[in-house]
């Protein structure tokens, strides 16, 4: 892949990374939202692909086939599952609102550029400068987390936080290592099948299973 | 004889998954449980010269901090899965499991060992991460075996809690093989820990700063550091009790395993400064918050959780001192306080299957109405607020030492402060638990096959206080490894 070519596909495909998670603050949706994760999955896909051709390194290609298959294919079918058992849920009452979850991306966009001076100086390659994209995703990811009260979005926050450390990953290292990887995505896959099955059983305990009705547990 | 370490559990856990569940099965835990321990105290022996052996093909590795912790997991595995065969039994008889059902838990206890010893076993520090997310997916579901509305709900707020702070640590470890790639060039040894401290030295410092910061952060989560301990009470007090011993007696632990493995890279990368300065700041904020929150606990299994915290809390800011005493003494603390906390745990989950209340207002005068019962969790108390002869009285007096020897004596005061008032506040829970007017009635007994594993809990840890030996010379090759 020549240069050029080689540094705006990168780009585009970690940009796409950050525009699904800022996507899901947008969407009110459920499955919009899912939707939106399986797209960033398909991105991240992307980028471990170009990195992959750029370096000749085959074990890449391997990696975005293994992120293909859980990140954009598995998990938002599982979540699909768990949004199909709750017809037309929305995300009716953010505790922050779309316009403000916004404003605020923009800021933690901002923050992540600032925050990772020491990381891109180390990197002085066209993947290094885009290191700040990916902590970008992650700090949207970790702001969808703690504002947003369904369960599936709860879900879709800890997995964007997941993407961004691994568009990290493969913009600082071009991947850790492949047996790290492996571990790393079951691991992912694991927790998501788990969180589904809690999602299903707390729903059936409560109706329906809004975190706000998750008030058991006080001190 | 690693992979032996790691195939029992294994072993033990397909048994579950083929033979049909019956009650003698559970036994079989425990025997597993035990040839893990036995493997340990081999493995500590072979060790404590100071040499590593590693096993298969170099992805696993045992120096003696890893020796120690393979034994510290073994003793309290052995008394939490003694102690499983009754929770299962108890839960069969109320109705509220099946038979597949005990075999999930059976399965999934032995997950949680493996994963555990890998944690401690790996080489590599990707591999340590995996091992330690593991145990996250696989405590979950023991967490809400039980499938009560607040055991799920416990269940909830701890995965998505830990998988959030273990991404962190994630990215952590990223940032480290990133410097380490600057260094060394690419090669599938990058992250390998042994090469890391060899050239800790000349990774950059800016990375490692970022990288040792979100290692105490993200690793911290699953110490139950503040300040992202807030699942730790939910899932502790929710989990069955052989499950709660497990996770607070060592689970806690071995994640700090981790910040430590970090800690000596960090420490030659950066000097001691930077890493000493940010375990202590996370140690007093979890002693204050432990403290504050310890004084109003009306229910004794939240009452535990929240001494772990404090105990996590202590052996941060012991290891922020970093000599070698005040690391030996981290160690002795880690082994003495799973031995207490996990007795405890199993003891609060006997209390709670036989009185079906963890309200310490409603388990009044335990010592008058079963009296063995009431004096293990007396003497567990007691062992856990630091009185001689137990362990932890010699563990927290040797931290102290060190603290004040490398000048962190300001911030022995400020846990010493808080000590005192966790100290009036579980005073006052336990006596309300354990004493009170007496109702006449005849005192129950509690079955020697329960009773047993606990006393001798409580034994080890009081001859781990008064005796040297067995356990110097490891603990010392231990601390050498981390502060050498």
């Amino acid at each position: 892949m020549s240069g050029s070519g080689y540094s705006s596909a990168l780009g585009l495909v970690a940009s796409v990374v950050l525009l699904c998670a800022v996507a899901t603050l947008w969407r009110r949706s459920l499955g919009a939202i899912v939707r939106a994760l399986a797209v960033q999955g398909l991105a991240l896909a992307g980028v471990a692909t170009v990195l992959g051709i750029h370096h000749h390194d085959a074990g890449l290609l391997v990696v975005a086939l293994l992120v293909l298959t859980a990140k954009a294919v598995v998990i938002p079918m599982l979540l699909a599952r768990v949004v199909r058992g709750d017809p037309g849920s929305r995300e009716t009452q953010p505790l922050v609102n779309v316009p403000t979850s916004l404003v605020a991306a923009g800021v933690l966009t901002f923050l992540a550029f600032a925050a990772s001076r020491s990381v891109t100086s180390l990197v002085p390659t066209t993947a290094g400068r885009l290191i700040p994209i990916g902590l970008a995703a992650l700090l949207v990811g970790f702001f969808t987390l703690v504002t947003r009260r369904k369960a599936v979005s709860q879900i879709v926050g800890v997995l964007l936080v997941d993407n961004g450390v691994a568009l990290v990953a493969f913009l600082a290292t071009a991947g850790v290592p492949l047996l790290v990887e492996l571990g790393a995505s079951l691991d992912v896959l694991l927790a998501v099948i788990v969180l589904q099955v809690l999602a299903t059983q707390l729903r059936s305990k409560l109706g329906s299973f809004d975190l706000d009705q998750l008030t058991e547990l006080r001190d | 004889m690693l992979v032996i370490v790691l195939a029992l559990p294994i072993i033990c856990g397909l048994v579950y998954v083929i033979v049909p569940w019956r009650r003698s099965l559970g036994w079989l835990a425990t025997a597993a449980a035990s040839g893990v321990l036995f493997l340990g105290v081999v493995l500590s022996a072979r060790v404590v010269s100071g040499l590593a052996i590693t096993g298969a093909g170099g992805t696993l590795r045992a120096d003696a901090l890893s020796a120690f912790m393979v034994v510290v997991i073994g003793v309290i595995a052995v008394l939490a899965t003694w102690q499983g065969v009754r929770y299962l039994d108890g839960e069969i008889a109320a109705g509220r499991c099946t038979r597949r059902h005990a075999a999930l838990y059976g399965i999934l206890v032995q997950g949680f060992l493996a994963s555990m010893l890998l944690a401690v076993l790996a080489a590599n520090l990707g591999v340590l991460w995996v091992a330690v997310e593991a145990t996250t997916v696989v405590t979950t579901f023991l967490v809400g075996h039980r499938r009560s509305r607040s055991s799920l709900e416990a269940s909830w707020k701890y995965i998505v809690i830990c998988s959030v702070g273990i991404a962190m640590a994630f990215l952590g470890t990223v940032l480290v093989y990133l410097a380490a790639l600057h260094v060394a060039g690419h090669g599938p040894g990058s992250l390998d820990w042994t090469s890391l401290v060899a050239n800790a030295h000349r990774l950059d410092p800016g990375v490692m700063r970022l990288a040792f910061a979100l290692i105490v952060l993200g690793y911290g989560t699953k110490v139950g550091l503040a300040p992202m301990h807030s699942w730790l009470p939910d899932a502790h007090s929710q989990a069955p009790a052989p499950v709660s011993a497990l996770m607070s007696g060592v689970l806690l632990t071995v994640a700090f395993y981790a910040v430590l493995r970090f800690k000596v890279i960090a420490d030659g990368a950066l000097g001691s400064a930077f890493p000493r300065t940010l375990l202590v700041i996370v140690s007093l904020l979890s002693l204050l918050i432990a403290a504050s929150l310890l004084l109003t606990q009306r229910d004794y299994k939240r009452m535990l959780a929240y001494h772990s915290v404090e105990h996590m809390g202590l052996i941060a800011l012991g290891a922020a001192a970093g000599s070698p005493l005040a690391i030996a003494a981290v160690l002795l603390h880690i082994l003495g306080h799973g031995l207490a906390k996990g007795v405890l745990f199993l003891a609060s989950g006997e209390i709670l299957l036989t009185e079906g209340t963890s309200e310490i207002e409603n388990v009044p005068a335990l010592l008058s109405r079963r009296p063995v019962l009431g004096g293990i969790f007396g003497f567990g108390l007691i062992a856990l607020l630091g009185f001689p002869p137990f362990s932890l009285f010699v563990s927290e007096l040797n931290m102290l030492r060190a603290e004040f020897q490398v000048g962190l004596g300001w911030a022995a005061t400020v846990s010493l402060v808080c000590m005192a008032v966790i100290f009036g506040a579980v005073m006052s829970h336990g006596r309300r638990l354990l004493l009170g007017q007496d109702s006449g009635d005849r005192p129950l007994m509690t079955p020697a096959l329960v009773a047993v594993p606990l006393i001798g809990g409580l034994v080890g840890c009081a001859f781990i206080g008064v005796s040297a030996w067995p356990l110097q010379s490891l603990l010392h090759a231990a601390a050498r490894i981390v502060a050498p």
